[in-house]
């Protein structure tokens, strides 16, 4: 077997979490989850539940003929099943932060800004947070700057939100009610007395923790045959790095 | 010959008036870099930026170059290049006013102009810092009951109207209008616009109106202000169908935007090199 890189058994993690969606949006600077909704899409290319993937800074995986904002109206619909945020930091609440740290708006390190997360937090049905860096200044106990918040109270419409965090240590589901993650798989490269060690906030552990399902052959050759050259089009720094070094 | 007044990238560098409200497309949509440059050149001052919905290096070269005042944005960026170091700088030490946006909310506000009503409601946002920081965005009650979530508070934004929106865009016709392909957000951007003046690659003998998929991919001229051939106009950035982002240009600018110094050092040369023609 060939050797698998790190980026590519996340890539086919999160490609697992894609099952069953219809619709996938990816908004900019995402190249994991691009690859992963890429990948998705091929290995059900040949079945009746075939995966839209849109990827905004694609010309051709982008088929939004209305200007930049029918992504977000798209996504008020509820056209898109699935959608990837980031983070600076990423609290136990699942409020995430992509402006700074610091006191706002005189920050100690400030970052790009919120994008369109305070508006899609709250109307994708399932928000998948992905951080690759897992450490205490990236998931935190309380984030510095709230650009979407994890929960909202009942007046506020709200038919989306997150369900899952992965990061290159760890894939956590998040539970609305009780406000919390629980670990569920874990790369075996880490303990998890390590993750803990490394996570800013408190998180549940499932009784049945498992570790990261390496992908087969056949699905990393799909990946870097089929994929990768895709990925090589609006991703091209990623790319380069990761299979065309 | 062309039934239009043609001006020059210097000509619509100088309609951006100190302190005005400028629209700045995103990396995806024709930045007006040819234009850009002359505004730092000119030393333009008090800039207010209004990014629909983000900005890469067009953003930070005003920002270091100190000629903005204030930005209102959902993500100043350099994409694959990083961070914008810039725009970094500027937050850190409170040299500019920031306005935190998010990319729907930005689109809103000039929904409501190109609709001449004074505000937008928008879901989401509500619980956020955003909120908090934004005195010009308030809170309702949902007076129309027409929403399963009940007693239900939603955001509305204000109109805002632009002073000046540029871009820059592959083609124009022999009658000034612009073709803007599936980028819809730049006609937003116009509609919302006092003036608008528009770069191109060129300029094309027929009427984009006689074809029913070219007027459809088309901004009328009835928006447009003026018109400036600048051929590689939107470089370092890329265009669709024309040309790429130079990479190595952006690399070279990522590296040297880190420090004033090396930055200031860029701009000079930036500037002495004739990068563009038609200016």
């Amino acid at each position: 077997m060939t050797e698998i890189f790190q980026s590519e058994i996340i890539i086919s993690e999160i490609s697992n979490l894609l099952k069953d969606d219809k619709h996938v949006a990816i908004g900019a600077a995402s190249p994991i989850p691009g690859s992963a909704a890429l990948l998705a899409q091929e290995e059900r290319k040949n079945t009746n539940l075939k995966l839209q993937v849109t990827i905004l800074h694609s010309q051709k995986f982008n088929n939004f003929t209305d200007g930049s904002r029918e992504l977000f109206d798209a996504a008020a619909q509820g056209r898109i099943d699935t959608f990837f945020l980031g983070g600076v930091q990423i609290d136990g609440e699942a409020n995430i932060n992509l402006v700074g740290t610091g006191r706002y708006p005189k920050l100690d390190k400030r970052f790009s800004g919120s994008f369109g997360s305070a508006l899609m937090y709250f109307v994708v049905p399932k928000i998948i947070l992905f951080r690759e860096e897992h450490t205490p200044r990236t998931l935190v106990k309380k984030v510095d700057f709230i650009s979407a918040p994890g929960i909202s109270p009942p007046n506020i419409y709200r038919p989306g939100g997150p369900k899952y965090l992965i990061t290159n240590k760890a894939l956590f589901s998040f539970n609305k009610k009780k406000k919390n993650f629980k670990i569920e798989k874990i790369n075996p490269e880490f303990t998890l007395d390590e993750v803990i060690k490394s996570t800013g906030f408190e998180f549940k552990t499932n009784k049945n923790l498992k570790y990261f399902t390496m992908p087969s052959q056949k699905r990393i050759d799909v990946l870097r045959n089929l994929i990768a050259p895709k990925v090589l089009n609006f991703y091209p720094q990623f790319a380069k790095k990761l299979w065309f070094n | 010959m062309v039934n239009f007044t043609q001006i020059t990238v210097k000509d619509i560098a100088k309609e951006v008036k100190d302190n005005c409200l400028l629209g700045i497309p995103a990396d995806y949509s024709g930045v007006p870099m040819s234009v850009t440059i002359e505004i730092i050149k000119n030393k333009t001052k008090g800039l207010r930026l209004y990014c629909l919905p983000l900005t890469t290096i067009q953003g930070d070269m005003l920002i270091g170059s100190g000629c903005v005042n204030e930005i209102e944005t959902a993500a100043v960026t350099l994409g694959e290049y990083g961070q914008a170091p810039r725009f970094q700088n500027a937050i850190e030490n409170s040299k500019i006013n920031i306005k935190d946006s998010t990319c729907p909310a930005l689109h809103a506000q000039l929904q409501a102009t190109e609709k001449s009503v004074p505000f937008m409601p928008l879901r989401g946002i509500l619980g956020s810092d955003l909120y908090k920081n934004r005195n010009d965005w308030s809170v309702i009650d949902n007076p129309i009951n027409n929403s399963n979530t009940n007693d239900e508070k939603i955001v509305i934004l204000p109109a805002v109207q632009l002073d000046i929106l540029i871009f820059h865009a592959s083609k124009a016709d022999i009658n000034g209008n612009v073709q803007i392909g599936r980028r819809r957000e730049l006609a937003t951007l116009a509609h919302a616009s006092k003036k608008v003046y528009v770069t191109v690659e060129e300029i094309v003998d027929e009427d984009f109106f006689d074809s029913e998929l070219k007027a459809a991919a088309t901004l009328p001229s009835l928006y447009i202000d003026g018109i400036s051939l600048a051929k590689n106009g939107a470089w370092p950035c890329g265009l669709t169908d024309y040309y790429d982002i130079d990479t190595n240009e952006m690399s070279k600018y990522a590296k040297a935007a880190k420090y004033q110094e090396t930055f200031d050092e860029y701009m000079r040369d930036f500037i002495s090199q004739n990068n563009y023609s038609n200016i």
